[in-house]
């Protein structure tokens, strides 16, 4: 039963605050309350995995070649968990007035029906079930795209359907395919049956989930859709968009790569593997370069993601057991540390009175502690130690040498450098510059409820600070989660 | 089984034909196409061998040839699911195109606007979200509990 929670409380959640939609007051309580209930369930499910249980529950009481099953294991189950902690930053942080999402009353149901998406793809343990929750994500995700309905949100959020809706048809013909060919979709299932089936169809099959949900993760040719949607966001959509939604992508990669198809003779030897390297390669340096570029800051932390999650990538096409565990500690971090960047960059914005660099400035002098907020996730989206994306960037590369992958490892140190040139540069642009004195009189008054914003951001930093100083006891985890893996260790 | 498959390269074809238009509501349609496609490909993939309903007649304990039931549930979820991103995505582009007034993808660039310098990008409007008269300001904190 417990499995069900990721899916169920949320969803729950999401109908019980639709109905209040008439009433504010109510609505947030609600809201709230399911929120700390999620947290609740997920950290309660955490503590299960974490004792090595795996939480499962199979929907009828159907034997898995016919139902549904949904199956919690240490990967889905730390998932879960960061998924539960985004949702409650988020809510926190829509609760102040800074940068507030236009038309209130039907945020709170999207965002909890965004989080059942997104929890339910990491609980559970079927190919098509999978597909479902991508395709909640996807409509959830439109409706807070187009929240406030103004031009430029409809634009970009044409952009960002167009190419999500080919990416979840490409889904449902690589689901259809190994359906076709295996006569099964329970991961369980799958896992035996792949092996009877011919290579070349299978890595066809294959091949096609996984460039579907590359688009779906941002990797390089096809991540137009991201630089255009996201940066239309108010900075706690932002935030939860930036956090979750690629991940879930690289996640399903792993899951798909490491755990329910491994054992196909093409897959797991030299070509995917350099594919999907190259690909993370090409995705880390092309994201950089955008956000080396831009001066709007919600751009250059879209830009960002793609970089990052192109690392995730290049510590799965590894394809160790190490490289599942690098992959796993750097999803964590990342999305923690992508979330905050979000949120800081609405309250730089509603004290300089723009996002624009080039217009931002004398924060540090205005609000000396969120430069305190923002050097945390800053230094450790960079890679400084010793933050926690030092471990992270130290994890992927160690491995990336041991397997004599150097062009991969070249590539993402100097990535990383460029990184902290376009962290540098809002550092020096809105923290260190004199505010632009022309620009004073259309600044925006100081936000008169700031608290929950910050709040959150602190929230936020302190999981950071945490994850920094003691990486080992989630490296830990993650090595054990990527053990659990059936594919554990398949050079 | 031909007549499937030729279906499926037809509505494959116009489909692909119809998503790469510049004209943004013909693309949409198009991928509505292509979604149709999709559905197509599978049913085939539960294999087209019978049309018979799996559904035991009196006295009888095992099935002959029946269609498979299965890819006939996905493929109805799969239906529900597209119809309701297409309707939302059609109501997208009308509005859209209402308001921009343009429906040329080429001409759409309100979300991502062009640089006029050669080096430095756009200058883009902020429309920071916090309330800016006192009529909306109020309203706002009432929302808030």
């Amino acid at each position: 039963m417990l499995a069900l929670a990721p899916l169920l409380v949320p969803l729950v959640t999401a109908l019980l605050t639709a109905l209040a939609a008439s009433r504010p007051r109510v609505q947030c309580a609600l809201s709230f309350a399911g929120s700390f209930t999620f947290l609740a369930a997920a950290a309660l499910l955490l503590e299960r995995v974490h004792a090595g249980q795996t939480p499962r529950i199979a929907f009828g009481g159907w034997p898995a070649e016919h139902g549904i099953v949904f199956a919690v294991d240490r990967l889905g189950g730390l998932m879960v968990f960061v998924t539960a902690l985004m949702g409650l930053a988020t809510l926190l942080y829509a609760e102040s007035d800074v940068d507030a999402p236009r038309r209130a009353p039907y945020l709170a149901p999207l965002v909890h029906g965004l989080l059942a998406g997104v929890a339910a793809s990491f609980a559970t343990a079927d190919l098509f079930n999978l597909y479902v929750w991508f395709e909640l994500m996807l409509v959830c995700a439109a409706g807070l795209l187009v929240l406030g309905g103004r031009l430029r949100q409809l634009d970009g959020a044409l952009k960002y359907l167009a190419l999500n809706l080919l990416g979840t048809l490409l889904l449902l013909v690589g689901v259809g395919m190994v359906y076709g060919l295996t006569g099964r979709l329970a991961f369980d299932e799958l896992r035996s049956a792949s092996e009877h089936v011919a290579a070349g169809p299978l890595s066809a099959a294959f091949g096609l989930l996984v460039f579907a949900l590359l688009l779906k993760s941002g990797a390089f040719p096809l991540f137009s859709w991201l630089p255009a949607g996201y940066p239309t966001l108010p900075a706690p959509l932002l935030a939860l968009f930036a956090g979750l939604l690629t991940k879930v992508g690289a996640y399903a990669i792993l899951r798909l790569a490491a755990d329910v198809i491994p054992r196909a003779p093409t897959l797991y030897d030299g070509a995917f593997s350099t594919a999907l390297g190259w690909i993370a390669a090409a995705t880390m340096l092309t994201g950089v370069l955008g956000a080396a570029y831009h001066w709007d800051l919600r751009r250059i932390l879209a830009f960002h993601i793609v970089s990052q999650i192109g690392y995730i990538l290049l510590a799965i096409a590894l394809g160790t057991t190490a490289g599942a565990s690098a992959a796993i500690f750097y999803t964590v971090h990342h999305i923690v540390v992508k979330a905050n960047l979000s949120l800081i960059a609405g309250l730089i914005a509603s004290t300089t009175g723009s996002y624009d660099l080039r217009r931002s400035g004398g924060v540090l002098a205005a609000r000396p502690w969120l430069a305190a907020l923002f050097a945390v996730p800053a230094l450790s989206l960079v890679g400084i130690p010793p933050f926690s994306g030092f471990w992270a960037k130290w994890l992927v590369l160690r491995e990336s040498f041991a397997l004599g992958r150097y062009a991969w490892a070249v590539v993402a140190l100097l990535v990383s450098a460029l990184t902290l040139y376009s962290v540098a540069k809002v550092w020096l642009e809105a923290f260190w510059k004199p505010r632009p004195e022309q620009l004073d009189s259309n600044a925006s008054a100081q936000p008169r409820a700031a608290r929950p914003a910050l709040a959150a951001c602190a929230l936020l930093g302190l999981v950071t600070l945490a994850l920094s100083f003691a990486p080992q006891t989630l490296a830990e985890f993650a090595d054990a989660a990527a053990s659990a893996l059936r594919a554990g260790g398949t050079p | 089984m031909l007549a499937v498959a030729l279906a499926l390269a037809v509505t494959c074809a116009a489909g692909a034909y119809l998503a790469t238009s510049r004209d943004v509501l013909r693309a949409v349609i198009g991928l509505s196409l292509l979604g149709s496609a999709v559905n197509l490909v599978l049913l085939a993939a539960g294999r087209l061998a019978s049309s018979a309903p799996p559904i035991f007649v009196e006295g009888q304990s095992e099935f002959g040839a029946v269609a498979n039931p299965l890819p006939q549930a996905l493929v109805l979820t799969a239906i529900v699911i597209g119809f309701a991103l297409t309707c939302f995505t059609l109501v997208l582009v009308l509005r859209l195109i209402q308001l921009a007034r343009v429906d040329d993808a080429l001409h759409l660039r309100l979300a991502e606007p062009l640089a006029q310098d050669p080096v430095k990008p756009p200058v883009e409007p902020d429309e920071l979200g916090e309330p800016r008269d006192g009529a909306a300001a109020q309203r706002a904190e009432g929302e808030r509990c």
